[in-house]
Parts: structure tokens; sequence; C-alpha cells
């Protein structure tokens, strides 16, 4: 409904500007997009009826809408780029692109943007494509909406696929409610900044959900990321907001819920970590507020490596993790206290819902597989269950400031 | 020896010991069944159940029936009877025995539960396995205990000393090793290691198979490489089997040549 | 029928047996006496195959017994201690001796001999230690062995059960048969042994009749005469 009275809309408002409508169907006199497309002016609209389209190379240089009934399907012929789009303000809408294959020479897109302003891509299905949506030099687009999937096989790699919608220095962007599975990020944003990511879901990709480098001011809400071959990567960036996320099953060898590198004066609340290997991996992070997330049966709640120094960990509920926190190097300036660790035994006299004995969430077993990770052949041993309550009872090797200080009888509720 | 095998079974099968040993499996099975709600978790927790208490069990109760069976023992071998028959038939009546509690105590709550149709089936089955192996392995090391010693206590206070060497201290001395060789790459010296603790070993299956493995990082990988390839199964399982075969072999020598 | 040829044995340093050579004959009820630690037992346990000689040989009916084990279908065994698996009954017990005896068992007659017939279905571990003895001595004599070997088979038997236990070596005598037996008990010796073997310290101190015994002492008396042995010893 929403569809055909935005559709409406549009009819309406290039009416006002005498803008023209143009019918593509099959096996009629207008049968090819490309042609549509040759015939428009600037601020037309080309509508596509339902069939099977194949186009050669689209080129758009002038301000267009297309819209698809009943998701046509585009292919190129040569399988190669769809639509390369060299002008502002081009809406694609209801579209189904599919088939374009791996080059290692381009990187062809479904739809590549180059150095422009105010484009709009909606509800398209973009299948088995190398690249789902690219844009470079570009700010003020909005991406919603697409179901971005490849097909999976069984030799593939990271360099045999490509993303799913790659944003190259572009700003003011929004990137909301898109499908993205089996690419190889299912989000890569490289200077990217002032952006907009939400309630996306990113499920299946080879290499990360969500991959970010260089880019600043930029909000990420309400996403999941689930199942990604190495989870969520974040880097050299600075003031982002992580907010609502939900980061779940990235398990293997060299997997993580989240893992930041050098992100600064940045806020991660209220996530939900579940079934990661590793939580959050953070190193050379400065700044950084992790408050009211829930880090439930990962691997490694957190780990913290080097220079990595004032960031604050608050009233987070830490829940039947295998290990709650490792810490590597001696970043004396983050702080733990005030969180909810399911592995909290300690007692509360005064029954004002905090624990009376600090809590230290580093387990001695977790510093030596640190130091030697061959050790890690003797997990869920006695020795080591042994090892562990010694050290509980009488902490020797664990750092004072590794504590929680204030840890909560009760995990937190929020609302 | 077949003969020795039926009625030291169903001597034993009829013990009020094996019933204890029954129900504690299916209660402590079915509570963790019942607290995890979920399979998985479920499976980890009887892994660090199983690897303590069955060869705490197998030795020590395995230690007591022989020292009390004793006598009988005397009895029997003065009947025209080989010694290895015997000895062979009672070692097989005691470690099945205790066997059959086992994997009904801890089988049939899971059955309930339904993981014969679970995609989790191969995880429990290993389980079953190792608890099964290590019942057979340990019950063997009671014999050494039981035919050693005359004295009980002595005896007693020896399975003890197996059974925690076996568990921890073996582990401590094998931590220390690791710590010793800290700047070498000890993957390979880790995975010789375990091979020769059947507790350790067995823990280290079950934990490969659970996908544990992605937990251990890198050296994880390393482990994985080994122990989930075919090679590695295969020597494993020879390993266990070789900790069953060779004690044996130095049983049935020592039992010839013992003095009752 | 067994020949035991310069056997010795020892446990660590501890010489239980120096050199013993002896030879056993059908149709004898034959006692081995001595104080504690004399290697009575050693010595019946030697022939039962259950204690393995460092020198020395032991043949039965002319053939090495070391390593052997066939040739124990011919000797019934009574052991000093009867203790049984718990959990079994008596009539499954006997079943499992005689599935390993392989042999014709008059268990039938014994049962009712000991007037086991209603606790045949009862578990080893709820009977009585005389009862116990019982089944322990009906184990020993239902398969017609030539040779009988009993270890204090009077420990813990009652006075009714030690008359029955001495009919039942009386009958068992008179089909010629080589019975040995150790005991502290010397008005048995006196009853029904034909020979008398005493060892002392791991030596065959005095080989003989009962007879010959007294007369050597001079004294009417085994008790004595066995006491006066071991006194002389002693000087």
């Amino acid at each position: 409904m929403r569809r055909y009275l935005f559709i409406l809309v549009v009819i309406l408002y290039s009416a006002l500007l005498k803008a023209e409508v143009l019918k593509v169907r099959l096996n009629s006199s207008l049968s090819s997009l490309h042609i549509a497309i040759k015939k428009s002016h600037a601020g037309d609209t080309i509508w596509v009826e339902a069939g099977s389209y194949k186009e050669p190379p689209l080129l758009i240089e002038h301000p267009l809408t297309i819209i698809g009934i009943d998701y046509p399907v585009i292919e190129n012929t040569k399988r190669e780029e769809i639509f390369t789009i060299e002008s502002d303000s081009v809406n694609i809408i209801g579209l189904q692109l599919q088939n374009v294959d791996v080059n290692y020479v381009n990187d062809f897109a479904a739809i590549k943007v180059n150095k422009q302003e105010g484009c709009k891509f909606e509800n398209n299905h973009i299948l088995n494509s190398f690249f789902g949506i690219m844009l470079k030099n570009s700010s003020t687009c909005i991406i919603r909406n697409n179901y971005i999937k490849r097909n999976p096989t069984e030799e593939e790699d990271e360099m045999s696929t490509g993303n799913a919608i790659h944003l190259w220095y572009c700003r003011d962007m929004l990137i909301e409610k898109n499908e993205t599975r089996n690419h190889r990020d299912g989000i890569y944003l490289e200077f990217v900044d002032r952006s907009i990511v939400r309630e996306n879901l990113v499920v299946d990709n080879i290499r990360y959900g969500l991959h970010f480098m260089f880019s600043d001011h930029d909000q990420y809400i309400a996403n999941t990321f689930r199942s990604n071959g190495a989870g969520v990567a974040v880097m050299f960036s600075k003031y982002i907001i992580m907010k609502n996320n939900h980061f779940e099953y990235n398990w293997g060898s060299s997997s993580y819920g989240l893992l930041l590198k050098d992100i600064t004066d940045s806020e991660i609340i209220r996530n939900y970590f579940n079934t990661n290997t590793t939580g959050i991996y953070m190193e050379g992070s400065n700044r950084i507020k992790i408050f009211e997330n829930i880090f439930n049966q990962n691997g490694w709640a957190l780990k913290i490596y080097g220079s990595s120094n004032e960031n604050q960990f608050s009233r987070n509920n830490f829940l039947n993790n295998s290990f709650e926190l490792s810490v590597f190097g001696r970043s004396t300036t983050n702080k733990y206290d005030g969180n909810y660790w399911s592995l909290y035994t300690g007692y509360d006299l005064d029954k004002n819902g905090i624990g009376d004995v600090p809590y230290r969430p580093v387990k001695l077993f977790s510093r030596i597989i640190g130091k030697i990770p061959s050790s890690s052949i003797l997990m869920r041993s006695l020795l080591i269950d042994i090892i562990n309550f010694a050290e509980k009872v009488s902490p020797v090797l664990t750092p004072d400031y590794l504590m929680d200080h204030q840890p909560s009888k009760k995990p937190f509720v929020y609302d | 020896m077949f003969k020795i095998f039926k009625y030291s079974f169903f001597d034993l099968i009829r013990s009020t010991w094996s019933l204890v040993y029954l129900l504690f499996f299916l209660v402590i099975t079915s509570a963790i069944l019942y607290m995890s709600g979920d399979l998985t978790k479920a499976i980890i927790s009887m892994m660090n159940v199983i690897l303590m208490l069955i060869p705490l069990v197998s030795t020590v109760f395995g230690a007591i029936y022989l020292y009390n069976s004793r006598e009988f023992a005397e009895l029997l071998l003065a009947q025209p009877i080989k010694r290895k028959s015997f000895f062979l038939g009672q070692y097989l009546g005691l470690s099945i025995s205790l066997t059959v509690s086992f994997l009904i105590g801890v089988g049939l709550p899971f059955i309930f539960w339904g993981v014969i149709g679970s995609k989790y089936l191969s995880n429990f089955l290993v389980l079953m396995g190792v608890g099964l192996l290590l019942g057979f392995i340990f019950s063997l090391l009671s014999y050494w205990v039981a035919l050693r010693f005359e004295n009980r206590i002595k005896g007693f206070g020896f399975a003890l000393f197996i059974w925690l060497f076996m568990s921890v201290i073996y582990d401590g001395i094998f931590l220390l090793i690791l710590i010793w060789f800290e700047s070498y790459p000890t993957e390979n010296l880790a995975i010789i290691l375990t091979l020769f603790n059947p507790i350790d070993l067995g823990r280290v299956l079950i934990m490969l198979f659970l996908d544990t493995s992605a937990l251990m990082g890198y050296t994880g990988a390393v482990f994985y490489k080994f122990f989930g390839a075919l090679n590695g199964i295969l020597i494993s399982s020879m390993t266990l089997f070789l900790w069953i075969i060779i004690p044996v072999f130095f049983l049935v020598r020592y039992a010839n040549k013992k003095d009752f | 029928m067994i020949e035991i040829l310069n056997l010795q044995k020892s446990y660590g340093k501890n010489l239980i047996l120096k050199d013993i050579s002896l030879s056993l004959e059908r149709g004898r009820i034959i006692s081995i006496l001595g104080p504690n630690g004399s290697g009575k037992t050693t010595l019946i346990k030697s022939i039962l195959g259950l204690v393995v000689p460092q020198i020395g040989d032991i043949r039965f009916d002319g053939e090495s017994i070391l390593g052997k084990w066939e040739y124990r279908k011919k000797i019934a065994y009574l052991p000093q201690i009867a203790r049984f698996p718990e959990n079994l009954k008596i009539k499954e017990l006997l079943n499992l001796i005689k599935d390993i005896r392989e042999q014709n068992a008059d268990d039938n007659y014994l049962i009712q001999f000991f007037g086991l017939e209603k606790e045949m279905n009862k578990a080893l571990r709820n009977l009585s230690g005389g009862t116990r003895q019982k089944v322990n001595m009906l184990i020993a004599f239902m398969f017609d062995s030539p040779v009988i070997i009993l270890d204090e088979p009077t420990v813990g038997l009652d006075p009714v059960a030690i008359t029955r236990l001495k009919e039942l070596l009386e009958r068992e005598k008179d089909k010629d048969k080589l019975i040995l037996f150790t005991t502290h008990i010397m008005s048995l010796v006196e009853e029904i042994s034909d020979e008398i073997i005493f060892l002392l310290e791991g030596e065959i101190y005095f080989k003989g009749s009962v007879e010959e015994l007294n007369q050597l002492n001079g004294s009417g008396n085994l008790e004595k005469a066995i006491t006066n042995l071991m006194e002389k010893r002693n000087v």
C-alpha cells in the first residue's frame, strides 16, 4: 500500500515537473530498459513491468527514477555490471538484479555510483552478484530494504566474493533495513562519515558482517550480525555510536562478535553479544563507554589487548561466558566497576544489591592461555578448576586494577 | 573365561553398589539435563562428571571388590582353571557391570531428552565412548593395585593416588612442562602428553567434537587438525585401546607368577 | 600319587619352605601339623598351584604341576575361610563350580546331608557363618576327586558339623583317596589320621604315624608328644 502511495506521489511529482513516464514491458514497443534510459530526460520515471530483461551496460547520466513492478529481473548480457550511475538523484526501486560474475580486474557491482548525491536504492533484490551496491565519493544517499544474497559455493574465498554494500569516501548516508547474506563483507565502509546504519540483518557473510575503517561520527543501531566468518571488525575510527545491535553466533578460531582496533571516543551501549568465540576484542582503543550490554555464552566475553586505555565497562550483564575477561599488557586505566557477573559468588550483607567483596573477572587460566597458548589443551580439566579456585580464594597473581569493586548481585534489567 | 565373567557380572550387577552407581548417574544426568535444558551444555557438564567420577569409581570400587573377593578367588584358582581365564573373566565382569550402570544411568535420560534424533548424537556418542573406555581402563588399573598390595589400606590409598595422579597431578606436570618450554612451539608436545593420559585424551576428544576448539584460537586449530582428522582419531582410539591391551598383558604375566 | 621334590619357597627374604621332599600316597589321611608360620599353608597351596615355588618340583601322578591346571580336576579343596560372592545364591554358586569343573557332582546327597535344602535360593550374604562353612564343605566334597585337601577344616564348625565332617572323611578314605589336612585340633588328628607330617620352620621335623610319634616321645598323649617335640627342638 505504502509503495503504491509512494509511486502515486512520484507520478504527481513528475507530472508537476512535466516529467515523462516511460513504461518498459516485454513484447511491447519499449521492451528494453537500456532504450528507455536513452529516451528518458532528466527527472523522468521509468516503470519496468515484470519479466526477464537482458540488458547491455546501463549507464545513467541524468536524474532518473526506475521503478520495478513485481520485481522484473534485470541482467547484464555479459554478466557484468548492471547499473553504472553518474548523476545525482537517481532512484532505483523494486528491481531484481542478478548474476554479476566475479571479475578480478574490475569490481563489478549490481549498482555502482561514483561521485553523486541524493540517490536512493530501495526494495531491490540483488542476487548472486559480485558486489551488490557500491558507492564511491558520494553523499546523502539512502540504501533501504534491499535483499542482497549470493549463492554460496564450495570453494569460495575472500578474493572470489565482493561486499554486499560497499561505501568508499561517502558521507551522510543512510543504510537501513537491508538484508545481506553470503557476501565477503555484509556492509563495508571506508572513509564514510556522519552516516547511519540501522536495522540491517547481516548473516553468513564470509569475512565480516560489518567492516568499517577510517569512518567517523557514524551510528550503528539495532542491526543484527549473525554467523559471519569473522564477526564484525571496526578500525581506525572515532566518535562511533553502536547501540541495540545483536552480535551472535560468530564462532571460529579467529571469529569475534565485535573487533575494535584503534577506535576512540565511542559508545557501545545495550548491545547483545550471544555465543561468539570472543564477544568484544579490543586493541588500541581508548575512551570507549561500554554500558548496559549483555554478554551471553561467549567463549571470552572481553579480550583486551595492550594500549587500550580509559575505557569504561559498567552496568553490563556477563552471563555464562567461559571466560569473562582476558587482559594482555598493562592497561591500568580501564574501569570494570558495577557490572553483573554470573560467575560472581560473593555475598551482600548490607543488602544494597552490590556484592561486598570485589570481583576479579580475570581467571588465572585465561592468563596462562594468553602466555602459553598450547596450555589451552588443558581446558575444562580438574587441574584448571582447582587452579582457578585457588586463585579465587587467595588471589596473588591477578593484579588489583582488574577488579569490579561494585559487582551487582543481580543481573541488570534494561527497559 | 566366560563362566567366570558370567558369575562376577551377575554378582556385581545385583550389588547395592551397582544400583547406587546407576541411580547416581540417573539423578545427576536428569538434573543436569533439566537445569541446562540444552543438550550441548548438558554434554559439557556430563563430561566433567564422567571424567572425574568414572576413573575414581572404577579404581576405588574395583579395588574394594577385588579385595573382598580375594578368598573366593583363592577357591576358584584351586579349581581346574587357567589363571588367565579367571582374571580376564573377572575383569570383564567388573568393567562391564560398571559400564552397564553408566550406560543406562547416563543414556536413558539423554534418550528421553531426545538425543537420538538430534544433531548432537555424535557428540553424545563420543561422550559415552570415552566414558566406556575410561571405565575399562581404570578398572584394569584397580587390578594392578589389588594384586600388587596385600594390605587393603595401602591398596585403597594407592588406588586413590592413581586417580589423583591421572586426573590432577599429571596435568600439573603437563602444565609445568609447557611453561618450561614456553619459548618454543609446544603444540605437538602438548598433543603427545595428552595421548599418554587417557583422562586428558578423553577430555580433548569430547571437547573437539563439541567445537570448543574454537576457544583455543590458533592452537585449537592445530589440535583440531590432529585430533579431528582421521589419523588423529585413529591414533587416539589406538592409544586408548593400548591403555587396555598393555595393562592386560602385564596383568596376565603378573597373575601367573603371583602367590595367593 | 603326589611327590614333592626339594621344594623351596620364600617371600622376600623370608624363607618359608626349606628343601622339602615328600611322597604322599592314596588311601591315607595325612595331617600336617606345626606352629603358626611353619609353612603348612604354603605347602598345601604349592600343591594346589596357588603358590609358585622358586626351587624344586611337585609331581602329580608323575607329571610336574608347575604352570599346569588340568591336574586340579583330581583335587578337591576346602579353604580355611569361607567367603563367597555376596549376591549369588547357593544354587548359582554350586552351578558355577560345577561349570568350571565339568565333572559329575554328588550334590543332592550332600545337600541333604548338611540339611541345606531350604537355603538353596538364599543369597550368600544372608547366610550365617556356620551355614557358609557347610557350603564350603559341600563344594569340597561334591566331586569324586582322588585327592582332598583341607585347610583347618574344623575352624568355625559346631560339634555336630565336626561329626559330619569326620563321617565324610571316613567315607572318602574308604574310596582309596588321599586326604591331606592341616589343623590345630589334636583330638581330630589322633582320631582320624594315618600319618602325621610335623613342620617346623619350613622343614619336615617328623613324619610317621600317631603311634610312632607317641613311641618316640614315650608319652601316651599326642598333645604332650607334640609339645615335647617342640621343646626338644628349642633346647
